[in-house]
């Protein structure tokens, strides 16, 4: 924690970076994001189990952006969710610093978002151990029940957004369920509507997201919305061999095609 | 007992499935009247929630249908199409909706009897599944029973 | 009426409910569900919590649901029908141990609804409304309704509250005509009161800031750089205000088919980018700072002014289902704090 500091300070005093966006200490026990303008109060960084939100949520934010270079704490779903965010030209990468934190909690100094590139290329990716084990047993069930569970879940839904909201890659203006010249999406939270918000939002995340689970930990219902895409993230991988987050320049799995993709279905 | 008779959408491109329809009319080959097709620039443009829409407003099966993989008039829509409906599929089997009501296809101009096959077998299987019954209560809930019942 | 107090023993009280519910009644009551409390219609008895601290959604959906139907429409070539709702419909709604906050919150969302347009809608359901309240025996970190001039055992909003006594039992403070009918119609399940005094139970919570100071401070703190600072956390979702007993932004969605449909009243919220944006492009409340903004000047300046109650019970809900941890208590213990020269 004391390099992570002592990197944050030096970068702010050198004036190599404008804003440092990291984690401090919240209310009530909580970790929660904070944005430091003045080196010496690099001092509120700290790193921990609880600092769990995906900070890149804040590189597109209008008044984040505003302030120009940023260094930003990024733990390993962080860094890939920069990699996405370049990839799709909404941040530059010369905007941003990472200030890495490996899967230990230790700190670690990139020099170049190629270097990120590469410590990414080592590590194996895939969904959250127990998220997988929720997944994999909803895989196991019947149709039937899949269908029971996942409409029991989602007619919770009161559409507050926070999903969106808390998601990375959701950064369009408009987003499709604003749009109402045609309404694509039924707006109420009624059980069709939330169907469709939800299938919306899966599909436009299918081969985007990094697993990072920030929806499902934002929903204040507790509805494991999160399920929804990280499987979907791993379908992505196993039909299309591509996992979002690992490059600066990949295309995301449904902009790109290969000729021979293997499908059993299209008649 | 009547016969159920299923309504289906057939969501198809324009330089191939559309004019294959075309040459099954032309070659006077009948099929089952049930379905009702809906022009498109490329596969690539049929977004799944046309399919969602489909659905929504009653329709019992969806068929999709464009160019063959290297024949797209635009190079590479049905390329972007097949991947999206891969992962579609895979949603919709994990959200326990089963994708048997919505049947993919590639028919080219020439394939008038195929697509003549495509519908009938499509309208047979839709009509032995049956009436799309749980999505339409679907579509019916949650506002009386907020009213007064809930 | 003048209040009475009665004493009502756990069973007894059990066997209220269900008297209540067979009566036809429809109640709403909170249960434990998916990791968290939330009121549900018609539980069984039995599946009623009475440990919980707060509920994460508030009961403001009996008289203000998610999704209401204002009215259905037929349209043909020559004409628009409009089908009205039959609101007289409206049936009797039990909401079972609220907890003090909840019950005071209908009285705010009446003087909006009741503001300037009345609104019929709001009034049939909230004519149909029976409250019966729960005094808090704990309360959390996130609690801070005696900063609001409530508190853990307060009566405004019920019409009979429920105090529970260290031995199991209850006390019953019958408040209203409502009530009174309530306990009367079940009598026999009551017990007269011998002097049991609820102040020894309530749970303890500090008074933490002045809202007549943060009031003050929001009238002269418009353009003030604090608003920058405490929301560049916020990430703009509506989770706040869809759990807030007294929000009560509404957005209008038509929703037809083959020119037959509904006009419905959904939730919004004022924290949304899209809330204000107008059909020019122009936003007038551009970035979330401002929206954050309006959200606290519109519970503790502008609802004071306009129909004299703060908009906020102290409840402590949008703090708690806040996913970056935008805590109410904290910003507007700092606002009170502020030094703003007054204009």
């Amino acid at each position: 924690m004391d390099n992570l500091r002592k990197k944050a300070k030096e970068l702010l005093e050198s004036k190599s970076v404008d804003l440092v966006i990291g984690y401090e200490n919240g209310t009530n026990g909580k970790a929660r994001a904070v944005f430091i303008k003045d080196p010496e109060k690099t001092g509120k960084l700290i790193y921990d189990e609880r600092c769990k939100q995906n900070l890149a949520v804040y590189l597109n934010k209008h008044e984040v952006k505003h302030y120009g270079r940023i260094a930003i704490v990024a733990p390993l779903m962080v860094m890939r969710s920069i990699l996405v965010l370049i990839s799709e030209c909404q941040v530059k990468q010369e905007n941003i610093t990472v200030l890495g934190i490996g899967n230990d909690g230790s700190f670690l100094d990139f020099q170049s978002m190629e270097v990120v590139e590469k410590y990414i290329s080592k590590i194996p990716l895939g969904n959250p151990e127990p998220d997988q084990v929720i997944i994999d047993k909803l895989n196991a069930m019947t149709m039937e029940e899949r269908r029971e569970f996942w409409q029991n879940e989602l007619e919770r839904c009161f559409k507050c957004y926070a999903c969106r909201a808390a998601c990375p890659m959701c950064y369009c203006l408009r987003c499709t369920v604003e749009c109402n010249q045609p309404q694509w999406i039924s707006a109420p939270a009624h059980p069709l509507g939330n169907l469709e918000w939800h299938q919306l939002r899966t599909m436009h995340l299918t081969g985007r997201c990094v697993s990072c689970g920030d929806c499902g930990r934002a929903c204040p219902l507790n509805i494991p919305i999160h399920l929804l895409t990280m499987q979907q993230a791993e379908e992505a991988f196993h039909m299309f061999g591509v996992r979002a987050g690992t490059s600066m320049k990949a295309d995301s799995a449904l902009s790109t095609y290969k000729p021979d993709d293997k499908e059993n279905f299209i008649l | 007992m009547e016969q159920f008779e299923p309504k289906l959408v057939a969501f198809v491109c324009n330089w191939c499935t559309y004019a294959g329809a075309d040459l099954t009319g032309t070659s006077r080959i009948k099929y089952a009247t049930n379905v009702r097709i809906i022009r498109f620039p490329c596969t690539g443009r049929i977004d799944f929630m046309l399919i969602s829409k489909a659905f929504a407003n009653g329709a019992d099966g969806v068929i999709v249908s464009g160019c063959h993989p290297n024949d797209c008039h635009y190079t590479s829509g049905n390329f972007h199409a097949r991947r999206r409906w891969m992962s579609y599929n895979a949603m919709l089997t994990f959200m326990g909706m089963d994708p048997e009501r919505i049947i993919f296809s590639w028919v080219s101009a020439a394939e008038g009897a195929k697509w003549a096959d495509i519908v009938n077998q499509s309208v047979d299987k839709i009509r032995k599944i049956g009436p799309f019954t749980e999505y339409q209560k679907l579509v019916q809930s949650g506002i009386e029973e907020e009213n007064f019942n809930g | 009426m003048i209040p009475e107090k009665k004493i009502i023993d756990r069973v007894a009280l059990d066997k209220l409910y269900e008297s209540l519910k067979a009566a036809g009644n429809k109640m709403f009551a909170p249960v434990f569900r998916n990791e968290q409390t939330n009121f549900e219609y018609n539980p069984a008895a039995t599946e009623i919590s009475y440990s919980h601290i707060q509920t994460t959604q508030s009961v403001k959906n009996t008289v203000f649901p998610k999704i209401e139907n204002l009215f259905r429409f037929e349209s043909s070539q020559k004409s628009v029908e409009l089908v009205q709702i039959d609101f007289t419909k409206v049936p009797r709604v039990i909401v079972w141990n609220a907890h003090p906050c909840d019950a005071a919150a209908f009285s705010a969302l009446d003087s909006v609804f009741n503001w300037d347009y009345v609104d019929e809608i709001y009034n049939a359901r909230r004519e149909k409304l029976v409250v019966i309240g729960m005094s808090c025996i704990r309360a959390d970190e996130n609690c801070f309704c005696t900063s609001v001039d409530l508190g853990p055992g307060a009566v405004k909003g019920s019409d009979i509250l429920l105090t529970p006594l260290a031995n199991g039992k209850f006390i019953a403070e019958i408040l209203t005509d409502l009530g009174k009918s309530i306990a009367d119609e079940n009598a026999s399940l009551f017990t007269a009161s011998n002097g049991e005094n609820k102040e020894e139970v309530l749970a303890k919570v500090e008074k933490q800031f002045s809202h007549e100071k943060v009031t003050e401070n929001l009238k002269n703190g418009f353009e003030n750089s604090f608003w920058h600072e405490f929301s560049l956390r916020c990430i703009g979702c509506g989770a706040c205000a869809y759990v807030c007993p007294i929000c009560t932004c509404f957005d209008i969605q038509d929703e037809s088919k083959a020119g037959k449909g509904r006009r419905l009243r959904c939730w919004d919220s004022c924290g949304f980018g899209m809330f204000t944006l107008h059909t020019s492009g122009h936003n007038p409340r551009e970035v979330q700072s401002q929206r954050w903004r309006q959200r606290l000047m519109h519970k503790f300046s502008y609802q004071p002014d306009r129909n004299e109650f703060i908009g906020c019970v102290g409840c402590g809900r949008c703090s708690r289902a806040c996913p970056v941890d935008m805590n109410i208590l904290e910003q507007l213990v700092e606002l009170e704090k502020l030094e703003i020269a007054a204009k």
